[in-house]
């Protein structure tokens, strides 16, 4: 391993090396919009990158509570089915049971936390694998959903149907869903650097041994990371169900390997206790413009998309792997 | 009689058993096995047969878990390998040459061979964990596999190919004979040569095997091998059964059955111990659970909240940590363990 050393040791001084990952995912992000720009004369015009977040609003919510979970250095598989529970209720709620707007948002967005603290619970007090105890509470919420209904339930709620119109900002469009993702990452970006919450998280990242023995609160930490990324994979799920107005079991499939890929290729480390909000933000918007740019060209086929994701974890794994520096 | 209860894998025989026997309650001739046409028929077979591909994707997941690893791929290959063969069958003039066929089949093992040493580069040559190395083939290999059938779901009308998955020999369906060679030289290559205690000690803790003069990086590197080609003969059987290859769907879910028969057979997830018996015995009984809800009536969507339910409790029951909190007051003479010890906390953070 003295080549990996060497290359490491030439290419970052050691308080640098955190921001090495963010650097190039935002080079990444510059040469494909770039290429674009090059390419497509509709590329340029702002509406593209607006529409990137319109299109991914729901997994920008969706991929910051993950971040939250991943800086811990736990992982949370639940957050696709989770989404899916959440408009499957919600459908269910509105359209089945006619309950008022109102009524139906607190309760959707109640499920993901419950789920959540419920599975933080498990994960901290009995000691079990984060990955296998969100992998049984992907199946309780995937099973949950087709007990309620194996069809699509569309939405017509009046106020529902608002939220999902776009809004116009002079000549551009955005939608609600847009304004809802910005502001919950500027509310993550803040609680991690600026509040108690946000430094036990990466103390727990860095080494739980360690934060136990400074007293840092790490069962109440390692609880809240899984409720938060429960709280926003339910409200990943009440955008999705404003961007496609249905509830549907088979909604977000996947959506977790999305989320954790925006992560990663944001700059978190998987090993937990290095990353910024800010970069997964610039991962979920890579992902956008893989496909904004696959959309474009028009020949190749969508399963390119996920091709080229895989390809982009190699390289950034890859990436951390040369700059983290070898735990003895 | 205490013996047989503290033996590790009477809890999942136990529940295997309650299971098969449940059904008679709904089916009463339910284990009932007749020769029909000079093949075997019934509801049990049926079970072996329809189980034989993820008993076999199982049984590559155990060695991988042994070694402390885990090969989140193994649906993305099984796609890939059943897409490669169907594609390869569906390009020649005769879709029943049997040597034609037996290419299509070698090249498709090859190549799931191929990915499986990918994973095992990754996680044993660059270092990188288990979870996230196997995650690239994941998210990549669907991608993969729709790109050679080019998104379309294949179709071949090849009796030789037929054989693998739905096929019978000596009233025997094929698949079940499969099955049983991949166990027999599984167990025998790991409990009859020193591989399998070589398998367990790089999982206890590889840096010291490696150190004992163990090739730590060459066990692991063949475990991963091992689980990719296991992975493809599962892929094989899945696309011959249906006779058709369908690059988004096929081993949709199936790196999670596997790992949750490997789960319920006792093999730690931690790493280092692994039984080859219990997984079978998870295999089938995740296989019996399926077919049990399907022929009780239950909707079969809620196979997965019964899913969800075995997975917390097989978990919770090996949990160290679960034992120790409520089974407290039984063990009086036991010392109670004095705060988190360091080797559990050691194993339990490793994952993610």
């Amino acid at each position: 391993m003295t080549t990996l050393s060497d290359v490491r040791s030439r290419l970052v001084r050691p308080h640098q090396r955190k921001y090495l990952p963010l650097y190039a995912t935002l080079a990444l992000l510059a040469v494909m919009y770039g290429s674009g720009v090059v390419q497509y004369e509709a590329f340029s015009d702002p509406q593209v990158v607006l529409n990137v977040f319109i299109d991914n609003g729901f997994l920008l919510v969706v991929a910051v509570g993950m971040t939250f979970v991943i800086l811990t250095g736990g992982i949370d598989l639940s957050v696709g089915a989770v989404v899916a529970l959440t408009t499957m209720v919600s459908a269910a709620l509105l359209e089945q049971a006619h309950w008022p707007a109102y009524a139906v948002l607190p309760v959707a967005l109640l499920i993901g936390p419950i789920l959540g603290f419920g599975m933080g619970c498990i994960i901290h007090y009995f000691e079990i694998q984060p990955f296998i105890v969100t992998l049984a509470g992907m199946f309780l919420a995937r099973g949950l959903c087709y007990t309620i209904g194996t069809s699509s339930i569309p939405i017509v709620d009046p106020f529902w149907t608002t939220m999902g119109d776009s809004m116009h900002l002079g000549e551009y469009r955005i939608s609600p869903s847009v304004i809802i993702a910005l502001v919950v990452v500027l509310v993550a970006a803040y609680v991690l650097a600026y509040t108690r919450l946000g430094r036990n998280t990466y103390a727990l990242g860095g080494n739980p041994r360690s934060a136990h023995l400074m007293g840092l609160p790490v069962a109440r930490t390692r609880i809240a990371v899984y409720t938060i990324s429960g709280f926003c994979s339910a409200l990943g799920g009440v955008l999705l169900t404003f961007y496609l107005p249905s509830g549907n079991s088979l909604h977000a499939i996947g959506m977790e390997l999305d989320a954790i890929a925006a992560v990663v290729i944001g700059g978190t480390l998987l090993t937990g206790g290095t990353g910024f909000v800010l970069g997964t933000v610039l991962g979920v918007m890579v992902l956008g413009l893989i496909q904004t740019l696959i959309t474009f060209d028009g020949r190749l086929s969508s399963w390119w998309t996920k091709i080229v994701i895989g390809a982009l974890l190699f390289a950034f794994i890859l990436l951390q792997r040369v700059i983290t520096p070898r735990k003895r | 009689m205490n013996t047989l209860v503290k033996h590790r894998l009477f809890w999942p025989v136990a529940m295997l058993v309650v299971l098969l026997l449940s059904n008679l309650i709904f089916t009463p001739n339910f284990f009932k096995v007749e020769v029909r046409d000079g093949h075997l028929y019934g509801s049990l077979i049926d079970i072996l047969r329809f189980g034989a591909p993820l008993l076999i994707v199982a049984l590559g997941m155990t060695l991988v878990i042994a070694t402390g690893g885990i090969d989140l791929s193994v649906g993305s290959v099984v796609a890939i390998s059943g897409a490669f063969a169907c594609w390869r069958i569906s390009e020649q003039g005769d879709q029943n040459s049997v040597a034609g066929v037996l290419v299509a089949v070698a090249l498709a093992l090859g190549l799931a061979l191929l990915l499986g040493a990918w994973n095992g580069v990754l996680v044993a040559v660059i270092g990188i964990q288990p979870i996230i190395a196997t995650l690239i083939l994941m998210v990549a290999g669907r991608g993969l596999a729709q790109l050679i059938t080019d998104g379309q779901i294949i179709t071949v009308n090849s009796s030789p190919y037929k054989l693998i998955g739905a096929g019978y020999w000596v009233t025997v369906p094929f698949a079940v004979l499969v099955a049983l060679a991949v166990t027999a030289l599984l167990a025998l290559l790991t409990r009859r040569t020193a591989l399998g205690m070589l398998i367990e000690s790089v999982g206890g803790n590889a840096e010291a095997s490696r150190l004992a003069g163990i090739h730590s990086r060459r066990i692991t590197m063949m475990a991963y091998i091992v689980a990719g080609l296991c992975a493809g003969i599962a892929g094989l059987m899945i696309s011959s059964n249906v006779s058709s290859a369908d690059g988004n769907n096929a081993g949709l879910w199936y790196e999670l059955d596997a790992i949750l028969a490997v789960v319920i057979g006792g093999t730690s997830l931690a790493g280092g111990r692994f039984s080859i018996a219990g997984t079978v015995v998870g295999a089938l009984l995740i296989q019996t659970l399926t077919t049990t809800i399907y022929t009780t009536g239950i909707p079969p969507e809620t196979t997965l909240l019964f899913k969800a339910l075995v997975v917390t409790i097989v978990c919770l029951v090996q949990s160290p940590a679960f034992r120790a909190k409520v089974f407290q007051g039984r063990r009086r003479t036991t010392p109670p363990p004095a705060g988190p010890s360091s080797a559990t906390t050691e194993k339990v953070e490793v994952p993610a």
